[in-house]
């Protein structure tokens, strides 16, 4: 035998069964490392878990009551929503600074066609909900098309819709009462109804099944995974056969969509149409996005991460303002918070399995 | 005479002032193996792109079936059934190796989950998916949704090969296959290679392993300087010839070159 391929034949007796390995002893550290790198979200639904524990025992009933509770979804309902959509907008290793804007604009187009030009709410709001889609459809062309990076596009789209926002409103209010009684679609998502102590707004269930849609979207649709494919390596999902500029342009979107929607609910949250409103929500939404363990790099993480990101800044937000804390205190600790979630990420990522 | 399945004419390429085709043709017969050799740099991974879609060719025709084809894009030539394992490999490490198989062909669930629902059968997608990596032998890998990046090289590229070989319906091109794989793993793809011939489906092999490409190929096309220089029979030549026309040592008899 001295054919140059000989050595070869040596492989031929290998075993051919799925290899199996006795996986040792494993410390609760690295069962837990490898639980969190499964499934990115239960790091936000641990410290969720914990700041609400910690907050009920020093505030007791104050805190941990139906009512204070369910205000907390009511105060992260707007920001919970926009981190949806900018959630997504990550996941494909973008950025989407213009989601406030593109929320107030939206809002606007709702009021002023209803209120301007005599349409029936239900057309203002379809109008507001394609000047949305409309403004995330430029932000995705550009990205996608154009090629420029999502940061830069987005940052000017947010300077322009907002410009283009106080210029059309002519900085002008439409007040609560006069919504109230000529429109009250407008204000949908801000009515409440209450379950025992609970007091849910119909913005708060909009918010609960939007994020289970979209996990339920991410995870068993083959659009879902493109997202993902997209954000993990642009070039080898477009090797391997997806669509990208389409997958980006759909993501920005929705995005889009979203953030309209988000403006509705906020007519119905403040009451009035306002175009100063929402001037936090690209940093907040952000912040929850970041919170809830998606990566800014794209392709990890999920929107129920998200979510519990936005709660983990209401029950802080409220929590601290019961306990009398100065506001600033907030700031400081959702700032920790940030750096925290990061170098959890770093830290689960490192196992491999 | 039978005619080639793949055709290429005058391809051209440049980026900026670097040609990388100089109008270079190109010919797949049915049925057989055509291994691309070439040094370093000499545009055979170019020609690879501007046959499977990822590069778009500054001038030149190609044809599939004696049909003229102009793939904007990878998605393209895949519909067409040109299948291609690149040597970057083109997979999302984040993603499952049974998602990154699937991906841009996902299957999905029959009935109305599937319809309206457009839910992925991932139980389907699986099971495909381990059957095809049982094929190859890559039985080293222990879970069928483990994420990409936590395989080795050679898992991945075994990956790939499988990917390719599943689905590739008329072209299949293999770049590099067997670069990072282990002996065995290598003999599978070989196997492999010879496997998918026999199902009537021509590849094109680009490697720099010379037995290999002399172990399987039918016919080799030696590319230098952005071209063609010739097509050998590797039967009625010695490795040492192809490395010398590949590497410019020696010039191929001008016979060869109206091959």
């Amino acid at each position: 035998m001295s054919t140059p391929q000989s050595y070869e034949a040596a492989a031929a007796s290998s075993p051919d069964q799925v290899a199996e390995f006795d996986q040792g002893h494993q410390s609760f550290i690295q069962r837990l490392q490898h639980a969190l790198h499964v499934t990115p979200s239960l790091v936000p639904l641990i410290v969720l878990i914990l700041s609400v524990v910690i907050f009920g025992l020093l505030l007791g009933s104050k805190f941990f009551s139906p009512f204070a509770l369910t205000l907390i979804l009511q105060q992260v309902g707007i920001v919970g929503i926009v981190a949806c959509a900018q959630s997504l907008v990550i996941l494909t290793a973008g950025i989407d600074l213009s989601v406030g804007a593109i929320m107030v604009l939206s809002s606007v187009v709702m009021g002023q066609f209803t209120f301007r030009y005599g349409l029936p709410p239900a057309i203002g709001v379809t109008c507001g909900l394609i000047c949305g889609t409309a403004c995330g459809f430029v932000n995705g062309w550009l990205v996608a098309r154009m090629k420029l990076p999502p940061f830069i596009v987005t940052l000017g789209m947010w300077q322009i819709v907002l410009a283009g926002n106080f210029l059309y409103s002519a900085n002008e209010t439409i007040r609560s009462q006069d919504i109230a009684a000529e429109a009250p679609l407008l204000q949908f998502f801000g009515e409440k109804f209450k379950i025992g102590g609970a007091v849910f707004t119909y913005g708060v269930i909009f918010m609960v099944l939007l994020v289970v849609f979209l996990a339920y979207v991410l995870r068993h649709t083959a659009w879902g995974r493109h997202v993902y494919a997209v954000g993990d390596d642009k070039d080898a999902a477009e090797l391997s056969g997806v669509n990208t500029d389409k997958v980006l342009i759909s993501v920005y979107m929705l995005s889009g969509l979203i953030c309209a929607f988000a403006g509705w609910a906020l007519i119905g949250r403040i009451g009035s149409v306002s175009p100063t409103s929402g001037q936090l929500a690209n940093i907040e939404s952000i912040t929850a996005v970041v919170i809830g363990g998606i990566s800014l790099f794209g392709g990890r993480g999920s929107v129920l991460g998200t979510f519990f990101g936005a709660l983990i800044v209401g029950v802080f937000t409220l929590g601290l303002r019961l306990l009398g804390a100065d506001a600033q205190w907030t700031y400081l600790l959702i700032g920790a918070l940030i750096i925290a979630a990061v170098a959890v990420d770093q830290w689960i990522r490192k196992v491999s399995v | 005479m039978t005619q080639p399945i793949l055709k290429a004419r005058n391809l051209v390429k440049r980026y900026g002032r670097v040609t990388a085709l100089d109008h270079c043709d190109f010919e797949l017969m049915p049925g057989e193996i055509l291994a691309v050799i070439g040094d370093n740099g000499a545009g055979k991974s170019t020609l690879i792109k501007a046959l499977s879609g990822a590069v778009i060719p500054d001038e030149g025709t190609v044809e599939l079936d004696g049909k003229p084809i102009r793939f904007q894009s990878p998605i393209d030539a895949r519909e067409a059934g040109i299948e291609t394992v690149y040597q970057t490999l083109a997979m999302s490490p984040a993603l499952s190796i049974a998602d990154n198989m699937f991906m841009g062909r996902e299957l999905r669930k029959p009935g109305w989950r599937g319809q309206i629902l457009r839910q992925l059968d991932r139980a389907r997608m699986e099971a495909m998916a381990r059957e095809k990596l049982n094929e190859l032998g890559l039985m080293t890998i222990q879970n069928i949704n483990q994420a990409v990046e936590t395989l080795s090289g050679g898992q991945r590229q075994g990956v790939a090969v499988a990917r390719a070989a599943a689905f590739g319906s008329k072209v299949i091109i293999l770049d590099e296959p067997t670069a990072a794989l282990g002996v065995k793993e290598s003999r599978r793809v070989l196997e492999l290679i010879q496997d998918v011939r026999s199902r009537g489906i021509p590849i094109i092999l680009i490697s720099h392993n010379m037995p290999h490409v002399f172990e399987v190929a039918d016919r080799i096309h030696v590319h230098r300087l952005g071209k063609r220089l010739c097509v050998i029979d590797p039967k009625q030549h010695e490795m040492s010839d192809a490395v010398a026309y590949m590497t410019g040592a020696k010039d191929p008899d001008p016979a060869l070159n109206a091959a």
